[in-house]
Order: C-alpha cells, then sequence, then structure tokens
C-alpha cells in the first residue's frame, strides 16, 4: 500500500492537530478535516496513528472516514471540480455537464486524474439554484454552466499550479 | 416504582415504568420479528421489523426504541403493521442474492424464516439493485459475505459494546455500506480476536463459521453444557450432528450472557480428532499394543498388589485434574484415600493457585474468587494484577471493558504492556517478582494519606497494627525503584483504588507462581482490607482460576491435606465422618505435594503414579527433570484423551471420554456447579473417567458401587458442608455458588458478606523477598511465563485444531527491542535461549510491550519454557516459581 503521509509528518501532526483537538468534545471529525486539508486525503497511514493516539479503534475510524464524502484514502488532485447534481442542476441537465468533464479529464465521477491536478467531485446542491446548473472550483462559483463552458474553465484552473 | 397501564393488542396489562415497548410485548409472549434487536445492546431500531401501530399516532413505531408510555394502546399484528414488516422485507430480499438453496445459513436464517411467515412470494416485489460484493476470508475461523448481509448492525455493536474489540465496523454509507474489518484489509491487519460472536448474533448467512463438515440445522441437535477451557464456565450448545460436533452456540445468561472466545467457539476439533485414544493402549518392550478394558484393569490390580506388598501405600500417589468434573476428581481422592490408603493426591493446582488457597485462607477463610463474574460489571475501580484477563479468561475481560465503557477506573499492574494496560487510568510495568513491595507502597500511601476504612479496619479485621508497622517501613522511592517504576504512578494507583466504594481486585499467575506466592496473595488481602473492599458485592478480591474445573478439584479434595470441602485429614473430627462413609481407616497425614510427588519418583520414594487428565512433562517446572522423575517409576498409568507427552512414558494408557461424552458438574472460577451433558456417544471403546476410576477401585479391592454422576454428587453433597445442598435436580437450568449449606440455601453470590468464613479478616505482615533466582553475568534476562489467547495450557486440546496452529504454530519469546539489539536479533529470527536447567528454541517476537532485559514465553510448548523454569518452591504452599527465572539468549540459529 502507497504511503503519503511520512512519518515525521505524522509527529508533526500529533503535536499541530491532535493534541489541539484531543480534549474537546468531539475531536476526531475535526482532526479528519484537518488530516484532509493538509494532505489532500486521510490514508489508512494516518487512520491508524489517530487510532494510536486517540485511543479510537481503526473501524471506527474507517467508517467515518468512508461515510463522509469530503474525506479520501487518496490524495485529491489540486483542484476539486465539482459538478452539482442536485434537483436544479439535475433538471436543467447536469447529467451532460457531467458527461462533458469526464470526457475532456478522461476520469470517472468521484476519481482523481492521472496527472493529478483535478478530482472530480460528488457534488450536491450547493444552494444557488437559481444560476443552476453550477459547477464548482475549490471555491470558485460557476453559473449557468453550457456544455461549451467546460474547456474553458478546465484550462483556465490547469494554468494554475498544475504544470507537469 | 412507577406503574403504567398498557393495552397490547387486548390485552390490558399494568406493568413496572422503563422498558420499551417490545419487551412488553416479549414479556407477554407475543412473537415480534427483529432483526437488530439484541437485549444485551442499545435498542438502533434500524431493521423496522419490529414496528407496532400505537393508537393516536399516525405512523408505526419501533418497539425496541419505543418507550412505553401510561396508556399507550398497541397493536402488534394489525394488517397496517404486516403490511409494513413485508414490505421491509420485500425491500430487503430485494437487493439480497436469492440463493437459498445453496445458503450455508438454510435453516438458520431469520429473513428466511420471516418471508416464509410473511408471505413473501417468489418474485420480488421491487426490482433492486443488487450489491456487488466479494467475500472476506481472511479469519481463519468464519468469512464475511457482505452480499447477504442485511446490515442489522448486531455484529458491530456486539464487537464494540460487548466485546470491547470494535474490529467491525460499517464501511461507506446508503446502498453501498457493507461491514468489514477497518480499510476492508481483512482481519490479519485488525484488531480482532476472532471470539465469533459476531457470527453467534448474525440472523442470515452473512457472518458464517468456515466448516469443513456440511450441515443443514434441521439435521443437528443441540445439547446445553459448559465449556472445557478456562474457569469463567460459559455455556454453550454443542451442536452435533450424529456423532459429529460441527458447531458450538453461546447460551444466553448466567455466567457468559451470549459471549464465548475463540477457544469456546471454535476450538472444538479435538472432540471428533482422529488422534483420540479409543482402546487401552499397553506398553510391552517399549512399544504400545491395544488391549481390552479387562487386560489393562488386570494389568493395573497385579501392579498394584505387587507394588503395595512391595513398599506400601505410601510409595503410591496421584494427580487428579482439573479438566475432569468434580464428581471424577472426588472418586480420584476417594480410590487413592479410601481403596489404597495415601493422601498423595494432588493436581496441577499446585502449580496455579495453591497460594492463593492458602494465603486467602489464611486471611479471609476461603480461597476462591470472593465476586461473581456478573459483578465485574459495576465496579467502580478494577485493579488487574499479574492477569492477562483478555487472553486467559476473555469473557471476563470483556466485561473488564464493559465496566470501564460504564466509567469504572482501571490499574494495571504487569510486567508486558498487555491489551488491558492500553486505555489504562495508571499502567504499572513491574519487573517480574516485585508484586509486594508495589502493594506494600500503595497501602503505605493510602495510609498516610488517610484513605483507609477505619471504621472496616475495627469492626472486621484482626491483626492491624503489627501490619501496619511493615507497611510503614516501606519505602515509597525505593519500592518504586525494586518494582522499575515510577514512584509517581504508585501514587497515583494508590489514591485511585482508595477512592473506589467497589474496588475489585483481579489477579492470576502473575501474583501465585512465585516462591513468594502465598505472600503475594496475602498482601491483597492485606490491601483490599485497608479499604474495606471485601465482602461486598462487585467489591471483592478474585483470583481467576485456570481451568474449567480447577475450582471443583481443590474443592473436591484432589488436594494431599484436604478431603472433600477443605477439611483437612490431621482433623480427628473430618476423618471419623469420612470413615464412617467410606468404611475404612483413613492416613491422618498429610500426603505429598506434586513437586514432592516427582521427587519421591526421582528418589524412589513414589512407585506407582496414576495421572488423570494431566502433562506434567510439559506443565511442570524443569521438564528434564520431570521426565527423569516418571522414567524413574516402578508404574505410571495415564488416562487421557490424546497422545500426550506423559502418555507416551506411560506404561499403560487409559482411554478417557471427553466432556461432550459425559455428565457430571464443573465448578468454575465464580464457584459456580454447573452441569455437563453428553452431545455424543464416547469416542470409540474409551470410557467417562468417573466409570474407569470406580471400576479400578473394585478390582484393587475396594466394593464400590458403580454410581451415576448424580449418585456422586449426593455423596459429595452428605460429606461437603459448602455443597451440602448442591443436587442435579437444581443446577439443570442455572449453577448454584458454594457455599450452598443445604436443599433450600440459594448458594452465595459474594463471599464474606458482614462476617468472613474465618471470623474476622486477617492483617498479615508481609516484607518483600526476591525470587529465587535473580538474573547475573551468565544469565542476564529475567525470563516470565504466561498464556496466550489462542491456546490452552499444554495444548493437547487446542493443538488439534489446524486454524489455531496456524494462527500460534510455535514456541515464542517477546523481548523489547533493545534486548534484541543487544544479542543482534530481528523480529522473527530463530534463537536458542538457556537457562541452568536446559535449552530451547523460540521465534523471537521484538516488541516494546515489554521492557528490557525481561524475556516472555508462553508455557503451552512442550520442551519449551519449562525447559528453562526453576523448580524452587513456595514454602508454605509448594507453587514452584515458574514466573521468574534468569536465562541467556544463547544467539540466533
Amino acid at each position: 500500500m502507497s504511503i503519503y503521509v511520512l512519518e515525521e509528518q505524522l509527529n508533526e501532526f500529533k503535536i499541530e492537530v491532535i493534541n489541539k483537538y484531543r480534549d474537546t468534545k468531539s475531536p476526531l471529525m475535526q482532526i479528519l478535516q484537518e488530516s484532509q486539508k493538509r494532505y489532500g486525503c486521510v490514508p489508512v497511514e494516518v487512520q491508524e496513528f489517530i487510532s494510536k493516539e486517540m485511543n479510537i479503534t481503526t473501524a471506527k475510524i474507517n467508517g467515518v472516514v468512508s461515510f463522509y464524502s469530503m474525506f479520501s484514502l487518496i490524495p485529491s488532485g489540486r483542484h476539486i471540480l465539482g459538478v452539482c447534481t442536485g434537483t436544479a442542476c439535475y433538471v436543467k441537465g447536469a447529467s451532460r455537464l457531467v458527461e462533458r468533464v469526464e470526457a475532456l479529464l478522461d476520469t470517472e465521477y468521484g476519481s482523481t486524474t492521472e496527472d493529478g491536478c483535478f478530482t472530480l467531485a460528488h457534488t450536491r446542491c450547493v444552494g444557488d439554484c437559481a444560476q443552476a446548473p453550477v459547477i464548482m472550483v475549490n471555491d470558485e462559483f460557476n453559473g449557468k454552466v453550457t456544455s461549451d463552458d467546460i474547456p474553458k474553465i478546465i484550462a483556465r484552473h490547469r494554468g494554475k499550479n498544475c504544470k507537469k | 416504582m412507577k406503574m403504567i397501564n398498557l393495552k397490547i393488542n387486548d390485552q390490558e396489562i399494568s406493568v413496572e415504568a422503563g422498558k420499551n415497548i417490545l419487551d412488553y410485548c416479549v414479556e407477554l409472549g407475543l412473537d415480534i420479528p427483529t432483526f437488530c434487536h439484541d437485549e444485551r445492546i442499545k435498542p438502533e431500531g434500524a431493521c423496522r421489523m419490529c414496528v407496532v401501530e400505537v393508537k393516536g399516532i399516525n405512523r408505526l413505531l419501533a418497539s425496541c426504541a419505543t418507550p412505553a408510555t401510561d396508556g399507550m394502546e398497541i397493536k402488534t399484528h394489525s394488517p397496517e403493521v404486516m403490511e409494513a414488516r413485508k414490505d421491509v422485507l420485500e425491500l430487503t430480499w430485494a437487493s439480497h442474492p436469492n440463493d437459498c438453496v445453496v445458503c450455508d445459513a438454510n435453516g438458520d436464517c431469520k429473513l428466511q424464516d420471516y418471508s416464509y411467515e410473511y408471505n413473501l412470494t417468489s418474485i420480488p416485489e421491487y426490482d433492486g439493485h443488487k450489491r456487488n460484493f466479494s467475500i472476506d476470508d481472511s479469519n481463519k475461523f468464519f468469512y464475511i459475505d457482505p452480499e447477504k448481509c442485511i446490515l442489522c448492525g448486531k455484529c458491530v455493536y456486539v464487537c464494540k459494546d460487548l466485546q470491547g474489540v470494535e474490529a467491525l465496523g460499517f464501511n461507506k454509507r446508503g446502498h453501498d455500506t457493507f461491514i468489514s474489518f477497518a480499510f476492508d484489509n481483512g482481519m490479519e491487519q485488525s484488531n480482532c480476536v476472532s471470539c465469533g460472536n459476531c457470527v453467534s448474533v448474525c440472523p442470515t448467512g452473512a457472518l458464517m463459521e468456515k466448516s469443513n463438515v456440511m450441515f443443514r440445522s434441521w439435521e443437528t441437535k443441540k445439547t446445553r453444557t459448559t465449556c472445557p477451557y478456562c474457569g469463567v464456565g460459559c455455556q454453550f450448545d454443542i451442536v452435533t450432528k450424529g456423532e459429529q460436533v460441527v458447531r458450538i452456540d453461546p447460551a444466553p445468561g448466567t455466567p457468559n450472557e451470549g459471549l464465548l472466545c475463540v477457544k469456546g467457539k471454535f476450538a472444538y476439533k479435538f472432540i471428533n480428532h482422529k488422534g483420540r485414544l479409543t482402546t487401552p493402549l499397553i506398553k510391552e518392550n517399549g512399544e504400545f499394543r491395544e488391549a481390552s478394558w479387562d487386560e489393562a484393569y488386570d494389568l493395573i490390580a497385579s501392579k498394584y498388589t505387587e507394588l503395595n506388598d512391595k513398599y506400601g501405600a505410601a510409595t503410591f500417589a496421584g494427580l487428579a485434574s482439573a479438566k475432569c468434573t468434580n464428581e471424577e476428581n472426588y472418586m480420584f481422592q476417594k480410590l487413592f484415600r479410601a481403596a489404597i490408603g495415601t493422601n498423595n493426591v494432588d493436581h496441577c493446582a499446585r502449580l496455579c493457585h495453591a497460594s492463593t488457597v492458602a494465603g486467602l485462607a489464611t486471611t479471609l477463610g476461603s480461597g476462591a474468587m470472593t465476586n461473581s463474574i456478573a459483578e465485574v460489571k459495576d465496579h467502580d475501580v478494577i485493579f488487574v494484577i499479574g492477569s492477562n484477563t483478555t487472553e486467559t479468561h476473555p469473557v471476563i475481560g470483556s466485561f473488564m471493558k464493559q465496566a470501564i465503557a460504564k466509567g469504572s477506573k482501571i490499574i494495571v499492574a504487569d510486567p508486558r504492556e498487555i491489551e488491558l494496560a492500553e486505555g489504562a487510568d495508571v499502567f504499572l510495568k513491574i519487573l517480574p517478582g516485585t508484586n509486594v513491595p508495589l502493594l506494600n507502597a500503595m497501602m503505605k500511601v493510602i495510609y498516610n494519606e488517610n484513605l483507609h476504612d477505619i471504621d472496616y479496619i475495627s469492626e472486621r479485621t484482626e491483626n492491624f497494627e503489627t501490619t501496619l508497622e511493615t507497611i510503614l517501613n516501606t519505602d515509597i522511592e525505593e519500592a518504586a525503584e525494586i518494582c522499575g517504576i515510577d514512584a509517581e504512578d504508585i501514587r497515583k494507583a494508590a489514591r485511585i483504588y482508595a477512592a473506589g466504594n467497589k474496588a475489585g481486585i483481579y489477579y492470576a499467575m502473575g501474583i501465585t507462581q512465585h516462591s513468594q506466592g502465598t505472600n503475594n496473595v496475602k498482601s491483597i488481602a492485606n490491601l483490599a482490607l485497608l479499604c474495606g473492599n471485601v465482602g461486598i458485592e462487585s467489591g471483592g478480591i478474585n483470583p481467576l482460576r485456570g481451568q474449567n474445573n480447577v475450582q471443583g478439584a481443590c474443592d473436591m479434595g484432589g488436594l494431599p491435606d484436604v478431603f472433600p470441602g477443605y477439611q483437612k485429614v490431621f482433623n480427628d473430627e473430618a476423618r471419623a465422618k469420612f470413615e464412617k462413609a467410606w468404611g475404612v481407616k483413613l492416613d491422618n497425614k498429610v500426603g505429598l505435594s506434586l513437586p514432592h510427588v516427582l521427587d519421591g519418583a526421582y528418589e524412589d520414594q513414589i512407585r506407582f503414579l496414576y495421572v488423570m487428565g494431566e502433562n506434567p512433562v510439559v506443565s511442570d517446572p524443569d521438564t528434564t527433570h520431570v521426565k527423569k522423575s516418571l522414567g524413574n517409576l516402578d508404574f505410571l498409568i495415564v488416562q487421557d484423551l490424546f497422545m500426550t507427552e506423559t502418555a507416551e512414558m506411560a506404561d499403560v494408557i487409559l482411554p478417557a471420554s471427553s466432556y461432550a461424552e459425559k455428565e457430571g458438574t464443573f465448578t468454575n472460577t465464580e464457584r459456580r456447579v454447573q452441569m455437563i451433558r453428553p452431545a455424543i456417544k464416547p469416542v470409540g471403546d474409551s470410557k467417562a473417567d468417573y466409570i474407569i476410576i470406580q471400576e479400578i477401585m473394585n478390582k484393587i479391592g475396594y466394593n464400590q458401587p458403580i454410581l451415576t454422576p448424580s449418585e456422586i454428587m449426593d455423596e459429595v453433597a452428605t460429606l461437603t458442608p459448602i455443597y451440602g445442598g448442591v443436587s442435579y435436580d437444581r443446577i439443570q437450568e442455572l449453577g448454584l455458588q458454594w457455599p450452598v449449606l443445604d436443599h433450600n440455601h440459594p448458594g452465595t453470590k459474594y463471599l464474606h458478606k458482614d462476617k468472613f468464613a474465618r471470623g474476622l479478616g486477617l492483617f498479615s505482615e508481609v516484607e518483600f523477598a526476591e525470587a529465587k533466582e535473580l538474573p547475573d553475568e551468565n544469565f542476564p534476562i529475567v525470563l516470565t511465563t504466561g498464556r496466550v489467547l489462542y491456546h490452552f495450557h499444554t495444548i493437547s486440546m487446542t493443538g488439534k485444531n489446524e486454524e489455531i496452529n496456524e494462527i500460534v504454530p510455535e514456541n515464542f519469546i517477546e523481548i523489547s527491542p533493545k534486548t534484541a539489539e543487544s544479542y543482534k536479533l530481528k523480529h522473527m529470527d530463530h534463537a536458542s535461549i538457556s537457562s541452568r536447567r536446559g535449552t530451547t528454541k523460540a521465534v523471537v517476537h521484538v516488541t516494546d510491550k515489554i521492557g528490557d532485559g525481561v524475556m516472555f514465553m508462553p508455557f503451552h510448548f512442550a520442551d519449551g519454557a519449562n525447559m528453562l523454569t526453576n523448580t524452587e518452591l513456595d514454602a508454605t504452599c509448594n507453587i514452584p516459581e515458574l514466573k521468574v527465572c534468569a536465562v541467556q539468549i544463547d544467539g540466533k540459529l
């Protein structure tokens, strides 16, 4: 199994994250979110480390990590691209957008491109249905997207921090 | 207590408030279907099968999770309810593999039963998306087939809340959810202990035992009996197809509450093992030949006469068995005392809890666990010292974890960081053989900080003042140094223990198997007395007995100094009673204890030895000496299930029936006398031990009517006050805990209530004395021994299970990374280890669970740990110092 987080990073994680949340009321979610933010994932080695440090079983941690779509076991791409498939966007043709994105990025919904640039993330309603259909790239909002807008959106972001 | 009125269907009832609707329905005998319900775990309300209609509420309620309130009118089988349940089944069925005809669970599946009961048709009502999962068969004993899983979650909650392991969990969510070990990575990578309690609760075929035998549930028969492994005395059903044991199902209720461990649940394959002895064997010219029972008996009788005439009864000795029933042990000691005429009868309790019997009898008046197993869950402090409970008494270990989950504090003292030490409030990693300084230092802290129970001490104890002097002479810093721990941790542990209102001490071989064993036990008693923690519910001193019936074998007088019920052989009144009952003159001299029997054999003082269900060649210290001693006997009888290492040395071997083939009683560690019952016929020509012994008694000239186990127990009851009220008609459903003084006595849940068995609790001055053999230049490492979860004692039973052998195949040692480095050893290397007495080999396990300069080795393997161990004895009780000796690592092999 691949290792995504090194041992010295784990020690840093303990000091900066686990110790910070250790005595809070429900620390697990905070710690997992912090891992996702720092490493782009919550890989097995981090889950095992948290298990040992927090005395929570790996079965439980794995249950939480696999339950929420915001956590992943392997690093996500530099950019998280999400086509909203909430009701309004769906009605406005989100499924066609998904197909186009999948074709252009040559990857499946829920996966990361081979160059590690994009993760095509499952996305539910983002709360701006008037602008449907919507594509989110990281925190960037794109409303009333048409199929033809997609190559531009992708190109704009591929340029950013994403040269191989 | 608040009462509420309910109307369930047409029945009006008035009941105590506080339970959920389902509980009251079950009490009325109503058949409410459930998948996820288990009365031992918090209701989840997940499966929706138990829905009921409640008047005035416009939706159906999950009866398992809805508290009943006053005035509720409940309908459990209205058309709407039936329709809803059917719909749940239809939805479940829609995504279930439609493969009942080939499913292992066919006939033993709730989904199948309910689908039939609720009239589902063969064509699913809904066109469900079938799930596509692979089977996880990484566990040696069972597999997980997620496609058959209905996600009731019982396995997950049983694993987490009852077993306290949480190896199984839900993975993903919604339709994709499946049950798995963490990361869906298989059992090997998880903390699974293979207890199989998940398998036992699974309502479908999702969690199934891997079985070599094909069987359908309607071909099987169930026999309720008692587990033959450790002293917990778990109740279970042996499931048999014909004469073959095919499965073990845990029984609900006392004492194990539906839980089992890997040994009880899965290690049953020794019963029908091809290696079982099926006929008597006589050794001629160094080779065994098959013989008839008459031939074997005649040989025994002639040898008996010859040796008795020549050397006298004092040269005869017998080893009773902690594996055999009370009735068999009673008859065995009667054979020696009444028919042969010697008190030379002992058994392996000498090696495990002789110091408990001696130490607690002196201080409290009774050498047994003071609390009941059910009380474990209600302690507010648990102090585990010298017991690796989760491996040696797994179900009690699980109850401890339940207590901790409920808020109990836990203190662990052990040379190894055992499972219970992880997450303990204080873990004291003491050096082997340093219990007394730790306990004395704790008591000093408690006294100095005024945390002791002054009223209790003055009302219920004696000899406190003189003992106090010894305690106060202890230097806490010095004690900490001797133990190899931090003085502050001693203080912390002392404060936690003293703060408990219901503190339970649990100990095993780490306390008893020392040349100071009796003193260790007395020191434990001092601590409990100091804080007023004995003689109360969920507070006490609890020696955990290792074997299924080691308590009973002691109770039945399988000891050289006592008749049944701990009545001394030198007490004239007691002896007169037994002489009258047995019709012969009895010896008034205390017989030889086990180590002295072996020494006696070596020195020609013992000529004839009869070993019933024991394996001293593996279990006793200094194997070389044991073999020499047994080899020097004139005549050795071994009665066993298998050709053990000891049996190989015998002159005649008698094939005994296993626990699954006979009737009788075992007394578990909480003093509960429980039934075993025959599930199959005796294998081959084997006979139950109680029959063999009685037949031998007659052969050697003692007129013993052949009694049934029940009749033997009646005889025991007339002669043994603590068993006075035990009879088979009283223990069919639930065993009785001794003392049971007469036929109306209800038994005793916990000992020493209001008054100690000896009157006042006795404080004893206990000074620290070092182990008899300490590390030096030549043998610089301390060896300590112990047990592992998967094996039992000399593995004559567990070793007959392939899966168990795959998990723990051979002898191993545990040493610290630093120790390993200094000998240039790596994890999984093979090494040779020596002591002054012998040499053995083992696989090296490098782990930081053990301290530098200390080595752990399990005592299960032949020519293993006991090649090295020391035969030095505790002067009071003759227990050998199995827990401490000095060894060296000769090097890598």
